[in-house]
């Protein structure tokens, strides 16, 4: 689970561009959007794509995905559950 | 009589203002290059990294050449040939094989060229006029009429004006401050001296 | 100021050839959104695309050389009738609105595919324009935003007519984009419903001319702005800024109160966003009780010609008094009130406002007056 953690870590900077961002910057209880890493709405879209692409997991629902990127936490537990690759 | 108070020509790891030079670094190729360059200007914008090459150099250019600026309502007209070409061909990639067919929403949304048209204008609040123009060779004949036209009509204050060039590594900024007071007349001369590169205007 | 009128237009789309036929289909509820397969991957969607066996019909009468591309030859079979009927003179100005052209060139030619400023010039020279062409590429509000520079290029005396050329076409290029957006609505979309999911891509080509004659037919171009909400790159401001400000500078240039404005045709791309965006911007304009209509059932979004395609709609309404409809509309789902027009509508009308949004950001607000 923590390499998994840190796996997510290091495919979110590369994923959203995270200049100057390394995986000790990124907490795994901190809020991803809002505060925290100030992700947006654009962000959330590609996060979409990096659970398909890395993990085989289609997630359409946006609302789901609301609280599934809550926070490295909640992503971690989720991408545990229903990963295909 | 309108005038140009300032401009900005980057080419080749050189960023020249009022025809001065403001920066060198001739070694990096362009994402190297304006890394550097966004970091010598200081500024605490981390959405610049998200940007793609073109909304890069566009918005370099104009932090650079809009840093006296206060006013707001600055219409901006940028042209260049090849549209959003740098990016599109990065969005093709990620569509051409039906095996590995993973759209980025990052990438799809800098498809259009005038979206350095939008950066700009959220990073200086510009609620004002903005045209992105296509073409082969920057059209001086319809683009001094039409900056004259809009801020003598009222329509914006002052006008941010040039050519973006950016494909397959090779990049080139030539923007221009058109106002009522400046250095320069807003001639046809002077715009095509400053999109040719020329320094010494 | 000069006055500028907006004059005779053709379209070609899914659901007619011609100004007069796309009308008639509008009204009776016509549309073109078929559920489609153009990739494996992106399965079956709902989109509007113009049957080849048409396209190909109206290429072979006009002899239009085989190796165009097919976005190319749409836009010349477009142009083709409103040159006919005037050819273009010494200064004529010939004014391009596309997002995309052709951009599906990119999937065999990676290197140099989709060279717009030689598809711009060929079509110049095509319909013996003297002058180079101005291609405006500024994302959805492209279409109405030519017309925006048509008038002004008339206003400042740099030529007596302008011809406008809008057009856009399907392609996985797109469609895969805004797939990745998830704005894609998975059934026929439905502009400012409480149901609606999302959009749906067409394509169409379109063409007017603009002049400083009067004709019975002609409509004053009376007002227009194009005004950036600088909030967001995708998404609209919350509080519609930039289609506010808009719709207010063309206000103000037209002389005229928002009561004067008899009917709205608006973006109404379907997407949650954008209609909401549009009712809020309307209601601070004071414009909540006019009569609004998207064409977006219709159609599907036409991106670089939706634009110029319902501005020359709307247009028509202006002459035949008539209001079109917003097909697939129900019950409104916008936080704010707006008067969504779901029934077409016979009543004499003179003023008109055309309003468009896009990607980056962009607004437009553009009046058109029957005097």
């Amino acid at each position: 689970m923590t390499t998994l953690k840190e796996q997510l870590k290091q495919q979110i900077i590369e994923a959203l561009n995270l200049e100057d961002i390394h995986i000790e910057d990124i907490q795994d209880e901190d809020p991803l959007f809002g505060e925290g890493l100030g992700l947006d709405s654009i962000d959330a879209l590609e996060l979409i794509v990096l659970l398909d692409k890395q993990y085989g997991i289609k997630l359409t629902d946006p609302v789901k995905g609301k609280q599934i990127f809550s926070s490295i936490n909640s992503l971690a537990d989720f991408v545990a559950q229903n990963r295909c690759k | 009589m309108l005038y140009i108070s300032h401009y900005i020509q980057i080419q080749k790891g050189k960023v020249y203002k009022d025809g001065a030079l403001y920066f060198e670094d001739s070694n990096s190729e362009f994402k190297t290059f304006a890394k550097n360059l966004y970091q010598s200007l200081e500024v605490q914008y981390p959405k610049f990294y998200k940007m793609d090459n073109l909304c890069k150099l566009a918005f370099l250019a104009s932090e650079i050449i809009l840093a006296d600026n206060t006013t707001l309502d600055v219409a901006l007209i940028f042209s260049n040939k090849e549209g959003s070409f740098d990016t599109d061909i990065q969005h093709q990639q990620h569509i051409q094989h039906p095996d590995e067919f993973y759209p980025s929403p990052a990438i799809f949304v800098y498809t259009l060229p005038n979206i350095c048209l939008g950066e700009i204008s959220i990073r200086h609040n510009f609620q004002s006029e903005s045209a992105f123009l296509i073409a082969e060779h920057y059209q001086t004949e319809y683009i001094r009429p039409y900056t004259d036209f809009l801020i003598r009509s009222g329509k914006a204050q002052k006008a941010l004006c040039g050519w973006l060039k950016m494909i397959h590594g090779n990049y080139e900024a030539n923007l221009y401050l058109v106002e009522s007071a400046g250095g320069l007349v807003h001639n046809k001369n002077n715009i095509e001296n400053i999109i040719n590169n020329n320094l010494n205007i | 100021m000069k006055p500028v009128f907006l004059q005779e237009s053709h379209i070609i789309s899914p659901i007619g050839i011609g100004t007069e036929e796309n009308f008639l289909s509008v009204h009776q509820g016509i549309s073109g959104i078929q559920p489609k397969t153009i990739h494996p991957v992106l399965g079956t969607t709902y989109i509007a695309q113009i049957e080849d066996s048409s396209l190909q019909d109206i290429f072979s009468s006009l002899a239009l050389q085989e190796q165009s591309s097919r976005i190319e030859k749409m836009a010349i079979a477009t142009l083709d009738p409103i040159v006919k009927n005037k050819k273009p003179i010494a200064n004529s100005l010939l004014i391009l609105s596309t997002t995309k052209a052709n951009v599906q060139e990119l999937s065999y030619n990676p290197q140099h595919g989709n060279n717009i400023p030689e598809l711009a010039a060929r079509l110049a020279k095509h319909f013996g324009f003297l002058n180079p062409p101005i291609v405006l590429s500024n994302a959805c509000v492209s279409g109405v935003m030519a017309l925006s520079l048509a008038k002004r290029y008339l206003q400042m005396g740099l030529c007596e007519e302008a011809y406008v050329l809008a057009f856009d076409e399907i392609s996985v290029f797109i469609q895969s984009g805004f797939h990745a957006f998830q704005a894609l609505s998975p059934e026929p979309c439905k502009p400012y419903d409480k149901d609606r999911k999302g959009l749906n891509l067409g394509e169409a080509a379109v063409a007017c001319r603009v002049s400083l004659e009067k004709h019975p037919d002609s409509l004053r171009i009376a007002g227009d702005a194009n005004i950036n909400d600088a909030n967001h790159i995708s998404g609209p401001s919350r509080t519609g800024e930039g289609l506010y400000l808009s719709i207010t500078k063309a206000l103000q240039e037209a002389s005229l109160q928002p009561k004067d404005i008899e009917y709205i045709v608006a973006h109404g791309t379907a997407t949650l966003y954008n209609d909401e965006m549009e009712a809020t911007a309307f209601h601070r304009c004071g414009l909540s009780p006019i009569p609004v209509a998207s064409y977006k059932a219709n159609y599907g979004h036409t991106l670089g010609a939706s634009g110029l395609l319902e501005t020359v709609l709307m247009a028509t309404c202006l002459r035949k008094g008539y209001l079109l409809p917003t097909k697939n509309f129900k019950d409104l789902g916008t936080s704010k009130a707006i008067h969504v027009l779901n029934d077409g509508l016979q009543k004499d009308i003179s003023i008109a406002l055309k309003t468009a949004s896009g990607f980056a950001g962009t607004n437009t607000a553009l009046i058109l007056v029957k005097e």
